[in-house]
């Protein structure tokens, strides 16, 4: 089996299994949701304002 | 019988900032700023470092020796660390510790003498000179900085074995403590073009084994240099590895590392799975398939994706502890927490990801970036993505989103300060740490084996601490309470 066909197996496998956890973990799922927009509202806040200019100022020289 | 896994970490940290952009300048003003708290102004004895010696015993004719940076800022701390400037990074580096819950508490200690220097430096500049400080390993430019860990081996486990048995572990186990990040950065990385990848630093990783650590950086690093006996010991100083904000992360970092290194001293090198043919193919591919479906082909013609390993290892990790029990690691209950927390990670980075992105970074990083990249329709690669990357690591309390993610923490901000201030005290880091905490004035330097004394006449004198399970607490501190002065400390060790 080749390292594609085989990760395609897997994947198959995988779907199916993470198709009935949904099922059972759907409330949980709803709460994490919510938990992430709040963290999303509150990253909006502390955010760097010019997320462009912060990133290309931000260069290191490099270490060990 | 393995022997007592001594361990610590030493991070490099991001800088920014400063007067004229400098990075070397404002690294110096953060050591010098928290050095001149009076916390302590001891410097670093460089007597004995030797970096360049190879532990496969032949210097490689295509290494090169690291330069040890003698003249800047350097010094000792009252909890036994060292913080200084590494090339053109402010460095902490851990007391050497006896567990790994112990050094995960020690390094957390240690982002917060960072985030202290921070606020003291800050205090001294103008607002537009303002430093800033980040935890992490790479600026997203090309550029990477380390985090490492260090081991206590025996001297009489080859190297050879060291390499067989851990490079399956360094490969792999960056699916449980990777940090993550938005993108890629060299060259390699770039051509694959991911979004997200789970290490920081895997796509650095040029050579399965070396002496190098800033250029062709290896999987195994071979620097001999025990900072102990070196008939009896081994250091083993592992430069991959991702610097966590999740103190369970690291503590399982650590414990995992630690007990794989008991298991190779204990029951040999035959045990551990068969390694990838190509072990920096299979690290980079691991890094940069968040799915963990990758396999890479191993020695024995199998194939194994990261999980694979980790799994294997797990279970070595977990049937030497039923057996043997994890003494070398630390007592009972911690050692079975880790192996739970680990085996709680892997089936969670698999299985249910929501479980474990309290203690993932890696998994808690790519939940925000997926979730605000959703919100706001963004590109792939958009720079608020690499923002919310970058500042995930950010140490300012008002700025970082590490703190805001809701990352499980293991110790009281009271258990923090105190370690800030204290050494442990089941290692020799307990009587520098006492020393330079007790006699700074009669201190002129210290390293990690000796404590060097000026009693103002005679020579200087040296009091070596070769060994790292002494100098302990519990044998020395009735003698350091005895001992007001220098001068009644050398004559009593004279006696």
């Amino acid at each position: 089996m080749s390292e594609q066909e085989r990760i395609q197996k897997q994947r198959v496998e995988r779907t199916a299994e993470v198709a009935s956890d949904v099922s059972v973990d759907a409330t949980k799922g709803e709460q994490l949701k919510a938990d992430l927009d709040d963290l999303l509202d509150e990253i909006d806040e502390v955010l760097e304002e010019n997320a462009e200019e912060f990133v290309r100022n931000y260069v290191q020289k490099g270490g060990q | 019988m393995a022997i007592a896994k001594v361990l610590g970490v030493e991070t490099e940290f991001g800088i920014a900032g400063g007067p004229d952009l400098d990075p070397i300048v404002a690294s110096s003003i953060i050591v010098n700023a928290y050095a001149q708290q009076g916390r302590t102004r001891i410097n670093w004895d460089f007597e004995g470092e030797t970096p360049d010696l190879d532990a496969r015993g032949l210097p490689g004719l295509t290494s090169f020796a690291p330069v040890v940076e003698t003249h800047l800022a350097n010094t000792v701390l009252t909890n036994g660390a060292r913080l200084y400037v590494d090339h053109a990074h402010p460095e902490y580096s851990s007391p050497e510790c006896r567990t790994p819950l112990e050094a995960t508490l020690y390094d957390t200690a240690g982002e917060e003498v960072l985030r202290r220097a921070l606020l003291a430096a800050n205090e001294s500049l103008e607002p537009d000179q303002a430093i800033t400080l980040y935890k992490n390993n790479s600026d997203g430019k090309g550029n990477s900085y380390g985090t490492h860990e260090n081991y206590l081996l025996e001297r009489e486990v080859e190297f050879a074995r060291v390499i067989r048995a851990m490079v399956p572990h360094f490969v792999s186990r960056q699916i449980i403590i990777g940090a993550g990040k938005v993108g890629a950065e060299t060259e390699d990385g770039l051509e694959t073009n991911p979004a997200f990848q789970i290490s920081q630093r895997a796509e650095f990783f040029e050579e399965v084994v070396g002496l190098e650590t800033t250029l062709k950086r290896p999987i195994i690093n071979t620097r001999d240099e025990p900072h102990s006996d070196a008939e009896r010991f081994r250091r083993l100083h592992v430069i991959i590895g991702d610097a966590n904000l999740s103190q369970v992360a690291t503590l399982v970092k650590l414990g995992s590392t630690a007990l794989l290194l008991a298991v190779l001293e204990d029951r040999g090198a035959e045990v551990f799975p068969s390694p990838p043919r190509h072990p920096v193919r299979a690290l980079r591919l691991f890094s940069l398939d968040t799915t963990l479906l990758v396999a890479a082909e191993c020695e024995d013609d199998r194939q194994r994706t990261a999980w694979d390993f980790q799994d294997q290892l797990w279970h070595l990790a977990d049937h030497y502890v039923e057996q043997r029990g994890g003494d070398a690691v630390g007592p009972p209950e911690q050692v079975r927490a880790i192996v739970d927390q680990w085996r709680e990670m892997l089936d969670g980075v698999r299985d249910d990801r929501g479980a474990i992105a309290d203690r993932v970074d890696w998994v808690a990083k790519m939940r925000v970036v997926n979730g605000y990249q959703e919100r706001y329709d963004l590109a792939a690669g958009d720079a608020r993505l690499r923002a919310i990357d970058l500042q995930y690591h950010d140490l300012r309390a008002e700025r970082s989103l590490a703190q805001r993610v809701g990352l499980r923490q293991l110790f009281s901000p009271e258990q923090v300060r105190e370690a800030v201030h204290n050494p442990p005290t089941s290692t020799r880091a307990y009587f520098r740490g006492q020393c330079v905490a007790r006699y700074p004035d009669q201190i002129v330097a210290a390293n990690w084996d000796s404590v060097v004394f000026d009693l103002g006449q005679g020579p200087l004198q040296r009091v070596p601490m070769m060994d790292p399970l002494r100098g302990t607490a519990e044998l020395t501190s009735d003698l350091l309470e005895t001992c007001p002065t220098a001068d009644d400390l050398l004559e009593a060790l004279d006696r």
